[in-house]
Order: C-alpha cells, then structure tokens, then sequence
C-alpha cells in the first residue's frame, strides 16, 4: 500500500456518526430553505487549500460511491488529494461531466455549469452537486431576489461576486429544470444551499 | 454476479446490546464462539474497532431521552468472549445513510420527483414502512425527538413496534405529542396540529408513482414524468367523473408539486392533503420496497389535481368527534354493536388527547379515557 | 360509553412470548438442535442460503428454527442480517469446471467424459412413504466414487470447442452489477438479472420456466448438464498481491442449451440459458436457466410476447421477501383509507336514491 502521511490521516472527525449526522442536517436545511446562511455544526481540519468547511460536508456526503471533481486549486493538491482519498475513497473524476460532487475553492475560475453532469430527463438527480468555498453571503438590498420551493418569502442573496456571472449562468441552470446541477456554498462556518429549483424573483 | 459471504462456525452476531443503557436484544443471540466479521472496510479509518466500545456506553452526546445513544461500528467490534456486534446508531451503517442522504438532498432539489436508491433490507417486512424506516435512520440524531403515528394513531401496532425499533437503536426520545417532536414518521395521515418550521414529517409510500395504476412499467411512467405528459392522469380522474359523478379517488389523491412533478402523497385521505401545501415542515417520502425517495421543501406548492367544473373537495363528517367534540377533523368510524350503531371519533389520537385535556368533551366521552 | 382500543405495546410483547411458546410446541418433546437442522433438514437449510444470499449453514438453520419452517419467513430472517454485514470484495467468478463434483447429469450426450454420476437425488425413487424413517434406521455405508475417474469438462465447453454453442456472452472485465447495492433500472443488464433470479423465488421461476415449457415464449430447451457439487471461493486481497481462496461452497449449476440461432451469414449455434444455485437445489437450478433464457429474448431478436421475457415483470417480482412484505402489509390497519371509500360510497348511493325518489 501507497505510504500514508500523518497530515492525510488527521482532520477527520472525531465522531463521524453523530457529526457527520449534525452536518447532513444542517446542509438538508440548507438545501430545503435556500439561500438562508446556516451555521455549520462542525468543521473538519483538511490540509489547506481545502476550506475546513468543505472538508467537512466532503466528511458527510463523499465515499467510494461519489466520483468527485476537484477544481485545478485542489487537484494540484496531493496532500488535499491524500486527505480525501483517505477519509472519503471518493474516486477522483477527470471531467467535470462525471462528477457526483464538485469540490471548488476558486469560484472566479468555476467551469461553466453546463459542464457538469445535469442529469436526464428520466433521471435528473443523475446530476452534480457542487460544494463551492466563497469569502462570504451577502444578503442585503444589492443582492439578487430569489425565490422558489423553500422561500416563504422571496430572499436576498449574493454568493459570488457579480463578476463572476453567476447569476446568468444560474438563469440558464433553472431553466433546465427538473435537468441541472445543485449548488452548496461554504463560507467560513456558514453554509447556504442553492438547489436548482431557486430562481430569481421577478422584479416589480 | 455472486457475492458469498462465507462465514464459517458463526452464529448470529445479532445484536446488540448495552446492557447498562438498558437496550434490549433485537432477538435471541446464544453466545458462541465463532468468527465475526472483521475489522471495518477503512472508511478513512473514521470508526475504530474498540473492542471495549462495543459494549459500553458512549461517553458524552447523551440524547435527550436520557439514553446514551451509542456510536456503533458496524460488524467491526467483536468483544472477546461474546462475538455480538453492534449494530450501528438507527441501525444503518453509516454508508447506507450516506447514500439515503444524498437521495434526500436530491429529492429536496427537485421537488416531487422520486429519486431511485438503494433500499436496504430492514428487518421488518416490505410494505411495512421499510422506506420511511430507512429516511427516519438517515436523518435522525441522539437530539431529535421521535413520533411514530400509524392510521393517525400512536398506539396502533406498527406504529408501537417501529417506534420501539428507534428506541432500541438509536436510543432517542420518543413521544405521542405532535408538538414536541422534531421528526414524526407516518403511515395514512398527517396530523391535525398545523406542523411547524423545526419539525420533519417522514411518510411511509407503499407505491410511489402515481402512475403505477395507469401504467405498471417503470420504463413508462419515468418518460412521462421526463415528459411531464399526465394526460393519463386527467383522463383516469374525468372517468371517475362520467361514470360516478364524482371523482372516486379518496386516498393517495394525486397532487402536483410546484407546477411539475405529479406526486403520490401516499395512502392518505384526500382531507389531508391541504395541510401539505405551502406546510412549514419538511416531508419526505420513503417507499423501501419500490426504493424510491422523494421530498417536498417548506413552503412548496402541493395542489391536487381537479377540474373547474369539479374542483377538489375534501371529506366531510357531519358530526363532531364523540370524545374531543372536534370539527373539522378527519374521523374513524367505530362499530359499537351489531345493531347499527357506530360513533366518530379522532383518527389523529394525540389531537383528541389533548382537546380533550383541554377540556373539551364530546357526546360520549368516558371517564375511562 | 366507548373505551379506546390501548396498549398496542403489550399486545406485541404478549403475542411474542406466545409465538416463542407455540414455536417451542410441546416440551415433554426435545428441542430441535441446529445441527439436526442443518444436516437433516439440508435442503430447506439451502433454499433459505440461496434465496437469502448468505452462504452460512448455521444462520440458516437457526433461522428455520426461529421461523418454525416457514422458509420465506426464515430468508427474510437471514436478509435482515446479511444487509447489516459490512462488504469486503467481490470474488471471483467461482469456476465449476473444476468443482468436486458429487453429481453430474447431461440430458444431451448419453456418455461423456466423466461420465454420468446421479448422486444425491430424489430422482427414480419411488414416491413411497418411508415407515421406516419415522425411525432412525441403521444405514449402509454410500458407494464412493473413484476420485481418480477424472475430469468432468462441462457440456458446453465441450460443445463450445465445436462451435456448436453461442460463446459465453458474458462480457469480462465489466464491473459486475450488485442490486443490493443500487436501485435497479430498467433494461437490466445479464449480471443483475441472474443475480435476481439466484435470489428469486423458487416458486416464482418455476412456475415461469414452466410457462415456458407451455409455449409462453419457447426456447426448446436440453439439460446440457447440471453439476452439483464443491467450489472454492477466491478473492484478491490488494495487500497480498494474490488471491487466496476463503472457502468452499456447495452450488447446483444448470446449463440449459436452447434454441439455435444462426444466419445466413452466422452459422447457426445453440444458445444458453444459466441457472446457479447456492447448495443442492436442482429444480431452482433449471427454473432460473429456463427463465434466464427466456429473458435474453431482446438480446436475440426474439419477440417479447410472454411474461417470463418480460424482464421488468420478472424482476419486479421476483424476490419473495419483496413480495411477501407487501402481500402480508394488507393486514395493517387501513381504517382511515377504508373510511374515505365508506363516505364516497355513501354519499354517491345517497345521491342515487334521492334520484329514484324525485323520479317516483
């Protein structure tokens, strides 16, 4: 067997049944209510570049079932790489197209969604769910108007900087519906679902 | 296309127990000598064979149902002398869940639409709640509070006996009020208090598409989904209408779900389904034996389907609860005798209870009660 | 004055310990030890092995003895538990060409090499009720086989070697499906249908592959061979770089070798349908080939027109511990269903007699 370093068998979780638990609940919240900044229960400790947030919903939802893509940051990251092959099994995906997971710490360089699996007809959930690191949610009156099944009311909300064209690229996702891809931002210690179900809000 | 899990001189390692938390065995497990499974598959190394853990309690992270709930490793401890293993917290090993909540999450995201998984067996029968069973074991945790209705009811059997199954496993804490749980599984109803925005609702689905009996192959029914083409749905539900006057659907009444995805909201009556739309709980769907999840998020749009000239209409008893005096609430008939005499009362038992706790009395409220 | 039907709770628990005495019958007589079980009663012990998917004789054998014989109620015993198991690796494919053969029977060829061997069977016995096993008769020794007889090819290598017979179409290096892992899907691939039918009910596939027989989707099928008797299971274990074998398992293989096929361009060929079993279970054995067969009907350009070449019908319905479950769940408590119908059918013959009287 390949060698395993210290740093690639450490940052796991203490009590995986019951953390890994606590997390799944919590990004459930987050996916049923989206767009609502939610506390993360617990963080993992992965080597950087990978964000102890990201380390931590990895913890909760990769395993050898979920080919995983990892954006160039973290691809050129053997110990990240170590880490997760070691705490997870999750094989790594070459091509975005063959990912169940996204794994994304350089937002700005984000490959266009249409490149990841969106699923069939028949099958959408054949899809990928990206985990994307962002430096933070905005949620004031600048922030985009979403609204759809979760939103009592329609809500603010601002993951990725407008540079980023994200929201014409999310435009194009929802309308694909029920096709498309499922997004999960980290932000520190804060996480915020964004299922393809979200839409803009009109505006008046 | 064979797996063999050869396994030579082993007598069940069946369960588990802790004795000093006061969990019972699932069943009979004679101790014997004989070689357990071995050491974990190295998820990341993430459960460790203790072989002391097996049995002892955990420390910290006591549920609260003052039970410790425990942090099992599945099949991966043995302990020297008596070679039971634990089963893991809620039973499932913790793959299993893995792959059940991803199922979830996908569901959440598409709202209505029946997401295929890999149902485990349970050891409780098919049709018997095994999906809603394996969705309650996926998101549940040692602070969840359990409610486990069946017809409505808390006491019904298979309510009482998949209740015991957490309590068992999973050392939650368990109740009958609707208001104090955090996660309330069900079979045929949802209850009558207005469910809040803390709360998840898990319905058993014994047929999941809503299709099935228009069309039974699943290679069929998925097109039409794909091609949201429910034409056979209308004209199954105009039929009803030409030859009954009514539409004849009483129960598992289809609905759409945010102008998509035709939904089975499983076996409930058609007076039920009202509560689901726009509810600020959770729901999700499990059908174990047709190993299918779907959810619908808070604050979803769940209309049934209906027709202008025949617009959806919910059941109606003309008479009050005879225990609770409650209107407006869904009834069970009862027969009282042979002669032709019956009453009405609550299906949804913890409502009655407290109305009737309440105060209120009903024309034959009896001291027993 | 109505008092509320309560204590589901004690209900169960006094049903139980009834179930465990009735289960134990009457005590003046000894109690059934597993061992009697699992070499007495060996062909229930197997069924349950096979349609269980758990290859171990005393979990069986106890769990025929926890479900008082019921045999669907013992596979659902051992399922709860196999699906608690934690999953180390696939073996490899068990190879029967090489397996300790105990029988070995060909319908095809009147000798082969190897020759024919009967073995254990109830075949040619006279179905007369033996008064003397209400005892315990004293036995003669078996007769034993020279083991030096020599091989034992099977039938169809034999006819492969001549081109006679569709090449195995089993694809290699393909991962091999499992569909206790993930959620089957329709069309099926060969490796989750035979993994279905292995699992399936015996009764199911035999009433199918008789089906067959009738002429609802015929094959004209032969018994090839069916071989009973020893294999070892090997599996590769990464950290030694080799495969060791981690035991040997009894099965029943039936090759059946059905209808030809051919072309102008294609010589013609037999083809093949597949039947392996764990333990003895020959009439399990042929079901599944029939049905295996059967159900290749798309792959070979046959007309799907009988339900056992209906592959999502026979794969839908197939495992007995499915079927059982949702049979058996019509006892649960439907009332509230059940009172919605009462109220539709009352109101619409309540609407039909207010007619009739406004009409009279």
């Amino acid at each position: 067997m390949a060698a395993v370093t210290a740093e690639a068998l450490e940052g796991g979780f203490a009590r995986p049944v019951f953390q890994t638990q606590a997390v799944f609940r919590v990004l459930m919240a987050a996916l049923a209510e989206p767009a609502r900044p939610l506390p993360l229960p617990v963080e993992a400790a992965p080597p950087a570049p990978l964000p102890p947030g990201l380390g931590a919903v990895a913890l909760t939802l990769l395993d050898p079932d979920t080919p995983v893509w990892l954006d160039p940051a973290l691809a050129a990251s053997q110990p990240v790489r170590a880490w997760l092959a070691f705490h997870t099994g999750a094989p790594v995906a070459a091509e975005p197209m063959d990912a169940a997971f996204a794994l994304v710490v350089d937002p700005l360089r984000l490959p266009p969604l249409a490149a990841f699996a969106q699923g069939t007809a028949e099958y959408p959930d054949r899809s990928t769910t990206l985990v994307i690191a962002v430096d933070r949610f905005d949620t004031d009156p600048s922030a985009p108007l979403l609204t759809g099944p979760g939103f009592e009311a329609p809500r603010r909300f601002r993951a990725l900087p407008e540079r980023a064209g994200f929201q014409d690229q999310w435009a194009a996702n929802r309308a694909l519906f029920p096709r498309g891809v499922d997004v999960v931002f980290v932000a520190g210690g804060l996480v915020a679902g964004l299922p393809r179900s979200t839409r803009l809000a009109p505006t008046e | 296309m064979m797996d063999v899990d050869v396994n030579e001189a082993g007598l069940p390692r069946v369960v588990v127990s802790d004795p000093a938390a006061g969990f019972t065995p699932l069943s009979n497990s004679p101790p014997q000598g004989g070689r357990g499974p071995v050491g974990g598959l190295g998820e990341g190394g993430s459960e460790t064979a203790d072989l002391d853990g097996a049995l002892s309690p955990l420390e910290g992270e006591s549920g609260s149902g003052g039970e410790p709930p425990r942090e099992g490793a599945l099949g991966a401890v043995l302990d020297d002398d008596a070679t039971l293993p634990t089963y893991s917290f809620a039973y499932l090993d913790e793959q299993t869940k893995r792959m059940i909540r991803r199922a979830i999450l996908k569901g959440i995201a598409i709202p209505g639409y029946q997401v295929p998984f890999a149902s485990r067996e349970m050891p409780m029968p098919y049709g018997w709640g095994t999906g809603g069973v394996q969705v309650t074991a996926a998101v549940i945790g040692p602070d969840d509070v359990l409610k486990v209705i069946d017809q409505g009811a808390d006491d019904t059997t298979n309510a009482v006996a998949i209740r015991g199954f957490f309590q068992k496993t999973a050392g939650v804490a368990t109740t009958t009020r609707t208001g104090e749980a955090t996660v309330i599984q069900t079979r045929h109803r949802i209850p009558e208090r207005t469910l809040e925005a803390h709360q998840i609702l898990v319905y058993q689905v014994p047929i999941p598409e809503p299709l099935r009996y228009l069309e039974p192959r699943e290679t069929e029914t998925r097109k039409l989904h794909g091609l949201e083409e429910y034409g056979l749905m209308h004209v199954k539900l105009y039929e009803d209408i030409a030859r009954h006057g009514h539409i004849a659907t009483t129960f598992a009444y289809p609905v759409k779900v945010e102008g998509r995805y035709i939904m089975d909201p499983s076996p409930t009556p058609k007076f039920d389904n009202p509560k689901m739309h726009r509810s600020k709980a959770l729901q999700l769907f499990g059908a174990g034996r047709e190993k299918r999840i779907y959810a619908v998020p808070p604050h979803t749009d769940v209309v049934s389907l209906d027709f202008e000239d025949h617009p959806f209409r919910i059941q109606s008893f003309s008479q009050p609860c005879a225990l609770c005096a409650a209107e407006g609430v869904y009834l069970d008939e009862v027969i009282l005798d042979d002669r032709g005499g019956r009453m009405f009362v609550c299906s949804d038992t913890d409502h009655c209870e407290e109305r009737r706790a309440a105060g209120h009395r009903g024309a034959l409220s009896g001291e027993a009660l | 004055m109505y008092v509320a039907v309560k204590g589901g709770e004690q209900a169960i628990a006094a049903a139980h310990r009834l179930l465990a005495h009735t289960r134990r019958g009457d005590r003046q007589v000894p109690s059934l030890t597993l061992a009697q079980i699992a070499e007495q009663l060996s062909l229930a012990v197997d069924r349950v092995m096979a349609e269980g998917s758990l290859y171990d004789r005393d979990l069986a054998a106890l769990a025929v003895k926890q479900a008082r014989g019921d045999l669907i109620e013992a596979i659902f015993l051992l399922r709860a538990y196999r699906t608690t198991l934690p999953r180390f690796g696939f073996s490899h494919p068990v190879e029967t060409a090489t397996m300790r053969v105990r029988r070995r029977i060909s319908a095809t060829f009147k000798d082969l090499p190897g020759g024919q061997c009967l073995g254990p069977t109830f075949d040619y016995t006279h179905r007369l009720l033996d008064p003397l096993l209400a005892g315990d008769p004293d036995l003669p020794d078996p007769a034993r086989r020279d083991e030096t007889t020599g091989a034992m090819p099977r039938v169809t290598d034999l006819l492969n070697d001549e081109g006679l017979i569709e090449p195995d179409p089993a694809e290699a290096d393909v991962p091999v499906g499992d569909l206790t892992r993930e959620p089957l899907s329709f069309p099926a691939d060969r490796d989750l249908r035979l993994q279905a039918l292995a699992r399936g009910d015996e009764g199911f596939l035999l009433a199918l592959g008789y089906s067959t027989q009738r002429g609802y989707g015929r094959t004209h099928p032969f018994v090839g061979e069916i071989r009973l008797g020893e294999v070892e299971v090997e599996i590769d274990v990464p950290e030694l770089g080799f495969s060791v074998a981690i035991g040997r398992i009894t099965v029943t293989e039936c090759q059946m070798v059905t209808q030809f096929k051919g072309s102008a361009k294609v010589p013609p060929a037999f083809t093949r349908g597949y039947g392996l079993v764990f333990g003895h279970q020959e009439r399990k054995a042929m079901a599944m080939s029939l049905v295996d067969r059967a159900l290749r009907a798309g792959e070979l350009g046959e007309d799907r027109v009988a339900p056992a070449q209906d592959e999502e019908f026979v794969l839908s319905h197939a495992d007995n511990v499915q079927s059982t479950g949702f049979v058996e769940h019509l006892k649960l408590p439907h009332y509230v269903d059940f009172q919605a119908e009462l109220d539709l059918i009352r109101r619409m013959r309540a609407e039909i007699a207010a007619l009739q009287e406004a009409a009279e």
